[in-house]
């Protein structure tokens, strides 16, 4: 499956990630060499194998339903960049 | 042409945990802003999520009720978007190995007769914060409390065929999760919301149409109203030769209308993959079936037993199986007055009309089920009248007493005493002359409803006290003995 153009700037919109035009080609390229590799392992015959979800071989540990941490807002928004009554700021959503 | 109305709900429901999905953080609404979090609902780096398992187990408790099967192995995945209620740039959700599978939910119709509608899966995930968008300097605040909270989110297949269905569907999911207390189902709250799938097709046609997905519906009020807008949208677009485009839409309530959703949902590109902070959860056998036997009795249980045992009828009986909460309470009236026929009018009557009068949920009536059963029995032992039991209720309702304290104060001791009564009809009979002749003068089967307004006379003379039973009485061998 070979990338245009138009998709790694899709890509990147979704990513908020900033491509600039002239590297928009090579990125297409070698993600597109990447896709090769991925095409090429799908020849391999997986009949029967279950797809794997995560490589360790565990399942995940559970949480008591307990209430464990208090209110430390305090200590959280003395590193956040802008706060106000509680809330975070953050630059304009406009809905 | 004649259309076919196709919708499927997507219905969230807030599991009713005390800490959220992935942190040992606080559940509570209403909350001062960013105080119920940790450092995994805020998204820090190297902050590592642990899975409730009280969510878990509601889950599978839900897939139990519902009868679905039940994910041995199911996978957390990561849905990416960017939105700043959302610290992490991803909600973590499920996508290929859901908690609960194929299942099924049966509604009741109009007309009585029952309709299966199929549920495609239910998935956990968790909730997002919330954008304040008042002004603070141009900029957006943020609530991060919300932020982990558990929702569970129940597919159905596309199997209704009016808004009337989709709120009797929504109604019973209500029923459900509240009678196996996976969630308070508080719908002011977002304890409970719908996304409706919505499209229409000429009747006989197999190919769907286009939908619109209409968001964020919290209010059974609403779905209905929002559903029947909307496909008279799409109709009016397809009989003036247009079509439909797929597309969110949202409800606005006060206009009753629908409208597009601004561009952010445009690129519906969540790019979902396994979460690999969390390993897959393994359940086993022993696990589903010990939370099977544990289901408590079933909305549509409880409503079979009302009619079975206590002889209701099937309407009064689906009413009252509706939530755990108004079932719970018509059972504990019932323990104290002995009469479930009277207890199901008044909880459905003067009961429910007081709640919605004062937009109230069963759990906060000021009137306990004890008093209401305490007065049901004193209508039943002749003390009062419907009349005034219905004073009390009301005085019960402003707290000001007990049953027998305020039948006692306000004098609503209904009067039995025979000679009592009977010289009060012999006075109304002596100072009615007219009437008596009209009475006299008239057919036989007329003279029935002409006892009313004797009645209403002896009625006033007591105060409303005399027992209208033996007034009746009384005054039907007093006057046809004139004849």
């Amino acid at each position: 499956m070979a990338l245009e153009n138009a998709d790694i700037e899709n890509i990147a919109v979704l990513a908020r990630l900033q491509v600039p035009a002239t590297e928009t080609s090579d990125y297409a390229n070698s993600i597109s060499s990447i896709l090769a590799l991925v095409d090429q392992m799908q020849q391999v015959d997986t009949e029967g194998v279950e797809p794997l979800s995560n490589p360790h071989d565990a399942t995940q540990r559970l949480r008591p339903d307990e209430v464990t941490c208090d209110n430390q807002r305090d200590a959280f928004m003395a590193i956040a960049p802008a706060t106000e009554e509680g809330l975070y700021l953050v630059p304009k959503v406009i809905d | 042409m004649a259309w076919e109305i196709v919708i499927g709900l997507e219905i969230h429901v807030q599991l009713a945990t005390k800490s959220k999905l992935f942190s040992g953080a606080k559940v509570a609404f209403g909350a001062e802003p960013n105080t119920q979090t940790t450092l995994v609902d805020l998204g820090m780096p190297g902050a590592l999520p642990v899975f409730n398992e009280q969510a878990l187990r509601m889950a599978v408790t839900f897939g139990t009720a519902i009868d679905a099967d039940i994910g041995k192995h199911s996978v957390f995945a990561r849905k990416n978007y960017f939105y700043p209620d959302s610290p992490k740039g991803y909600q973590t959700s499920q996508m290929d190995h859901p908690i609960v599978g194929i299942g099924h939910l049966d509604i009741q119709l109009e007309d009585g007769s029952t309709k299966r509608i199929g549920v495609t899966r239910a998935h956990l995930e968790e909730d997002a914060g919330k954008s304040l968008h008042d002004d603070f300097d141009g900029m957006t605040g943020i609530d991060l409390n919300r932020s982990s909270t558990p929702l569970l989110e129940i597919v159905s297949e596309p199997d209704m065929r009016s808004a009337k269905e989709a709120v009797a569907y929504m109604r019973k999911m209500h029923a459900i999760v509240t009678t196996i207390g996976i969630s308070d189902g508080n719908m002011a709250e977002g304890s409970m919301r719908c996304d409706a799938n919505v499209s229409v097709r000429p009747k006989g046609q197999e190919k769907l149409g286009t939908r619109a997905e209409l968001k964020n519906i919290n209010s059974f009020r609403f779905i209905e109203r929002a559903i029947n807008v909307e496909v008279e949208r799409q109709i009016d677009i397809l009989e003036d030769g247009g079509t439909i485009a797929q597309e969110t839409r949202l409800y606005d309530a006060d206009k009753n209308e629908t409208r597009p959703m601004r561009s952010k949902e445009e690129a519906n590109d969540y790019r979902y993959f396994p979460c690999p902070d969390l390993l897959p959860i393994n359940i086993d056998e022993a696990y589903i079936d010990a939370i099977r036997n544990a289901l408590p009795e079933l909305p549509d249980q409880r409503s079979a037993r009302f009619v079975s045992q206590l002889s209701l009828s099937e309407y009064d009986a689906g009413v009252l199986s509706a939530s755990r909460a108004l079932a719970d309470y018509f059972e504990a009236v019932v323990a104290v007055c002995n009469d479930a026929k009277l207890g199901a009018n008044w909880v459905t009557g003067e009961l429910a009309k007081f709640l919605n009068q004062n937009n109230m949920e069963i759990n906060a009536a000021p009137v306990s089920a004890e008093q209401l059963g305490q007065l049901i029995s004193r209508i039943k032992d002749d003390t009062i009248n419907t009349k005034g039991a219905k004073t009390v209720f009301e005085a019960l309702w402003d707290q000001t007493g007990t049953v027998d304290g305020i039948i006692a104060d306000k004098g609503l001791k209904q009067v039995s005493d025979m000679g009592a009564i009977e010289a009060m009809v012999d006075d109304v009979i002596a100072a009615s002359p007219k009437q008596v002749q009209q009475y006299l003068d008239a057919e036989v089967e007329k003279r029935g409803k002409m006892l009313g307004f004797f009645m209403g006379q002896v009625m006033k003379a007591s105060k409303g006290a005399a027992n209208p039973g033996q007034v009746n009485g009384l005054l039907k061998n007093k006057l046809d003995a004139l004849c």
